[in-house]
């Protein structure tokens, strides 16, 4: 008897093998003796630092994957590369942050990788099968990443809540799947496409259940309104680093598999469902907007933004065009790097203040902590779609695909969301500048002989911006935060370079939207 | 070169936030003098009958057709001069007064300055709107962090804090602005569409290829929201009276003086060119908005004690007869127009500045508790004085000029509309008197003290006041330079209207109906009513 092993395409498949190596390590690093945080962070940073090497180094191979099951493109390495940006960050983020270390640092980074594994599957999965096990493989390791601050109540009623509300609407993903399977007998993507093509049953009720409920399910994921009523309080709960997470990665690999289910399977259906999908991108803009205006904790706050920003990416599915998917694959990158820019400031704070996430955290920043104060100047800007900023191109971008796709209306909606925004975002930047610091100072939330942390004396410039020179008042503490301040900084300043010189991104998008069609 | 004239003043301010305290102010100032010289130089350099000049060309963001495109006209040259010369009599008069925090100030007054350059000398669409957009962010943090918290007083009952009335400024102005710029990828995409030509966003090209007429009327009232709600025009003007009251003078001096003019600029330089037929149906409409605005901004700006509000309502009666004058659609019209921003910039600026050393010397925006200021200032009072004749345009000054062309155009067009519009200029006359009366004659109030203003800033001011007089002297100096431009700007207007009317026969007595000269625009080669009538 010969038995034919099949042909593994090791290079296609580095970037998921590179991952699943790192996790092992991690985990192993954690539940030595003598920790260091350091050491686990650093190969965390290593290991994502390896994918991302790899998914360059595959950058422009265009082939299926384990008998089909992943297609190896730019579309799905763009998505790996924005989720592995994001899980760095938040790597530099989560170093001291009580939650991680409560949780165990192995056992933290270990589930932070699995996520990004998760995310990498999803976004190159062009199988119905594989598209559930990444997805629940993204999902999974966030519903304890939620509860792992597990001294906190908020924390633990978030995990709960994401878990419950994920699994619903996995499952009614899961259901849709089903349908689209019973209806086309494939869970091939490009066998389903076929099959509902030109001359095939299209209009069959077991298709429309099964497109409606597959798209309610990545609805919940993406947390575009009406299924977005779990975001704010998840968010809110959750610490602070993994919302962070959760605010961009999740966003970016969903996105790029509901694009790629849409317009490689469901491509024949666009004339089906392009209204549809505008109306749940009205709505979650609408809803997003107005919801964010009231809040003051900024943690739900980024939460509606959150709603309202993936309405505006909607729109990039809707036209259902190349230039869509191009723009969508821009916005994901700069909303990454300006959504970064606005969680650092706000994490660092955290632990500086004891407001909380409450607005009034950031009273007074632009005089007292200047490194802190343009981040998220910037990245607010940005999410506002200001000219200088990646936010502007990104619109434009957004704009210029909805109005090439006859969505012109489309267009003025997300110009008006974009009105409305404003007052929530300048809201902020009011806080930040026009406010007196009147911090409270409180020790650090670590025991041991470290100073008390305070935010200096207000009206004064501790730090200058241009020249970074620190100088006396910057207290102890502020400045073991060294890392988190510097990663928020390269965030504001890319994000301020891609307004400025768009072209490199805007090349890398087209590169990678131009993969599907 | 002219990248240097935009940049200038942001690396100006760049370097100032790396050099000791007491430097922060002249490394600013030398950033926006150095804008200011190369203006001079473009000036000196300009050829009024060249069209475009010192053009700069490069593609910016090539998938979606944005090219990083620059140069001057005979429209915008003056306008960049000015700016650059407010700039800098601003940045000189807070680098006398240093604000707090002056790193963050000058940045941002860099920014913007290096912002409204860019929409001045902008030769593509879209980077116009990006510049259009961007010069506002600036002004959000200088109106808010250094802007005053206000009581409410007789006039404006409501208290109003600074980071409220920035908001509020910041909404109304990007409401306008981000229609704008689907407006802008509309005309674009829809062009391309029709050419069947790369996507482009050069103002040029796309004055080429004018779009239908349906596309062009909504196209028209998203660009004229932006543009209007900027001036601030009636209606639209509901952020500009706390903001006004909020904000800090010298940041309020260029921004009342220039940021109004990109928006009068805009119709002229992007709506008539682009959208001609959509402007010719909507003439009256927007010449009736002007109207409003003449009227409403006069009678609220003789009705008000706070000196502030008095010169915003008196800057919206201003860019109501800016407005006028580009609506009428003709050479004249349009000449006055533009040779009226520059006096009005010329004029508000140093009023605002001036006003700064009123309010500290009577320690209250209210002119109902200034008064006999003049006593032992003479030098404030005659720089005042001469200010005061200008804005209410006396005969001689080149205000009149202004308003002069301005009617004569009014005239032609709407003879109704000049004959109200008539009573704007007797209007001016009173609220300028009363503005200089209440604060410099009569006796001294308890509290207030008459002193001179020093001399540093009297020398901003009074350098000022000598471009007003030098411009009084000679307003041919700029009516001969931009005559050309206007021309232009208006001719394609004129034409597509003669041809879709059918009223008149060959393209030079089209021409001549609206008060073109046909060698001007013969001589114009390329240009788009050519093309037109081929």
């Amino acid at each position: 008897v010969t038995f034919n092993a099949p042909e593994i395409d090791y290079a296609g498949l580095s970037p998921v093998i590179a991952l699943t190596t790192g996790l092992c390590v991690v985990l192993i690093a954690g539940v030595l003796p003598r920790i260091d945080r350091f050491l686990v962070a650093g190969l965390t940073l290593a290991t994502l630092a390896a994918t991302a090497g790899m998914a360059i180094w595959q950058w422009g191979e265009r082939t299926d994957l384990v008998s089909g099951a992943l297609r190896l493109d730019e579309l799905g390495l763009a998505a790996a590369l924005i989720a592995i940006l994001a899980a760095s960050v938040v790597t530099v983020l989560s170093i001291r942050e009580p939650a991680a270390e409560d949780a165990g640092l192995g056992a933290f980074y270990a589930l932070l990788l699995g996520s990004v594994l998760g995310m990498t599957i999803l976004a190159s999965s062009q199988n119905l099968v594989s598209f559930f096990v990444g997805l629940e493989l993204l999902s999974i390791p966030l519903y304890v990443m939620c509860g792992s601050a597990i001294k906190r109540e908020a924390s633990l009623e978030s995990g709960l809540k994401y878990l419950i509300i994920g699994s619903l609407g996995s499952a009614t993903l899961l259901y849709g799947f089903a349908m689209l399977y019973g209806a086309a007998g494939s869970t091939d993507f490009s066998a389903i496409a076929d099959s509902l093509g030109p001359g095939g049953n299209a209009d069959d009720t077991l298709v429309l259940l099964g497109v409606a409920m597959a798209a309610t399910g990545l609805a919940f994921k993406i947390s575009l309104a009406p299924f977005h009523q779990w975001t704010p309080d998840v968010y809110q709960g959750a610490p602070t680093p993994v919302t962070a997470f959760m605010a961009v990665a999740t966003k970016a690999a969903a996105f790029v598999a509901f694009a790629r289910l849409f317009e490689v399977a469901l491509t024949d259906l666009a004339g089906d469902w392009d209204t549809a999908l505008a109306a749940l991108s009205v709505i979650s803009i609408a809803v997003g907007n107005i919801g964010a205006l009231g809040q003051d904790s900024l943690k739900r706050l980024m939460g509606y933004s959150g709603i309202a920003q993936a309405g505006y990416m909607l729109a990039g599915i809707v036209v259902f065009s190349e230039t869509g998917l191009n723009a969508l694959i821009f916005y994901l990158a700069a909303y990454c790097l300006m959504n970064l820019a606005v969680f650092v400031p706000i994490v660092v704070r955290e632990r500086e203040t004891d407001r909380g996430d409450d607005i009034s955290a950031m009273n007074g920043i632009g005089a007292s902590r200047p490194l802190l104060a343009w981040p998220i100047t910037i990245g607010m800007l940005a999410l506002a779609g200001l000219p200088g900023t990646s936010g502007f191109i990104g619109k434009l971008f957004l704009i210029e695909a909805a109005v090439e796709g006859d969505y012109t209306w489309l267009g003025v909606v997300i110009v008006i969301g974009t009105m409305v925004s404003l007052a929530y975002y300048l809201r902020v930047l009011a806080a930040v500048w026009m406010r007196p610091d009147e911090s409270v100072e409180r020790p650090a939330p670590e025991p041991g002989p470290m100073p008390a942390i305070a935010g200096g004396a207000p009206g004064e410039e501790a730090v200058t911006p241009a020249t970074g020179v620190v100088a006396g008042a910057i207290p102890k503490g502020a400045s073991r935060c060294g890392l988190v301040v510097g990663a928020g900084l390269i965030c504001a300043a890319a994000t301020v370079f891609f307004g400025v010189i768009p072209s490199p991104l805007v090349d890398w998008a087209s590169n990678a939207g131009a993969s599907i069609f | 070169m002219i990248n240097f004239l935009i940049w200038a003043p942001l690396a100006g301010a760049l370097v100032a936030c790396a050099v000791p305290r007491r430097l922060i102010g002249w490394v600013a100032c030398a950033g926006s003098l150095a804008s200011l010289a190369l203006a001079i130089v473009v000036l000196a350099d300009f050829d009024p009958s060249g069209g475009l000049q010192r053009t700069f060309n490069e593609s910016w963001i090539p998938d979606l057709g944005v090219s990083y495109s620059l140069g001057i006209d005979g429209i915008s040259v003056f306008l960049v001069l000015l700016t650059a010369t407010l700039w800098f009599a601003a940045t000189a008069w807070s680098a006398v007064r240093m604000p707090e925090r002056p790193r963050v100030w000058f940045l941002m007054m860099g920014l913007a300055e290096s912002a409204t350059l860019g929409a001045f000398c902008a030769q593509d669409l879209l980077l116009f709107v990006l510049f259009f957009d961007l010069m506002l962010i600036p002004f959000y943090f200088l109106f808010g962090s250094w802007g005053q918290d206000v009581e409410g007083d007789v006039s404006e009952p409501q208290p109003v804090t600074a980071s409220r009335a920035t908001i509020k400024m910041i909404v109304y102005t990007l409401v306008g602005s981000l229609l704008m710029l689907v407006g802008a990828i509309a005309t674009a995409i829809l062009t391309s569409d029709d050419t069947g030509n790369a996507l482009t966003f050069s103002i040029s090209e796309l004055t080429a290829h004018p779009l239908g007429q349906g596309s062009q009327d909504w196209i028209f009232w998203f660009f004229a929201a932006a543009f209007l709600v900027k001036m601030p025009a009636f209606l639209v003007h509901g952020w500009m009276p706390d903001a006004y009251r909020v904000a800090p003078l010298p940041a309020l001096a260029v921004f009342s003086a220039v940021l109004s003019k990109v928006a009068a600029y805009g119709f002229l330089r992007i709506v008539l060119p682009i959208l001609p037929d959509a402007t010719v149906k909507f003439q009256g409409v927007l010449m009736l908005i002007a109207l409003a605005s003449i009227l409403y901004g006069s009678v609220m700006a003789f009705t008000q004690t706070n000196a502030r509000l008095v010169a915003g309502y008196s800057s919206m009666a201003q860019l109501g007869f800016i407005t006028l004058g580009i609506f009428t659609l003709r050479p004249d019209g349009a000449d006055g127009a533009v040779l009226q921003m520059v006096n009005h910039g010329l004029v508000v600026a140093p009023l605002l500045l001036i006003m700064v050393v009123l309010v500290e010397r009577a320690k209250s925006d209210d002119i109902t508790k200034m008064g006999g200021l003049a006593m032992r200032a003479p030098v404030l009072a005659a720089m005042f004085l001469i200010i005061t004749m200008a804005l209410l345009a006396i005969p001689g000054s080149s205000n009149f000029i202004g308003e002069l062309y301005i009617l004569f155009g009014t005239f032609q067009t709407k003879i109704a509309i000049a004959l109200v519009g008539f009573l704007g200029v007797a209007m001016a006359a009173y609220y300028a008197l009363r503005l200089y009366q209440r604060a410099m004659h009569n006796r001294l109030r308890d509290g207030v003290e008459s002193r001179e203003i020093p001399l540093r800033e009297g020398a901003i001011v009074g350098a000022l006041v000598a471009c007003i007089v030098a411009l009084a002297l000679q307003p041919n100096f700029i009516l001969r330079r931009i005559d050309g431009s206007t021309q232009s700007a208006v001719a394609s207007v004129a034409i597509n209207d003669c041809l879709r009317t059918g009223s008149a026969g060959p393209a030079d007595k089209c021409l001549a109906d609206f008060g073109i000269t046909p060698q001007t625009t013969a001589s114009n080669e390329g240009g788009p009513e050519l093309q037109v009538i081929k």
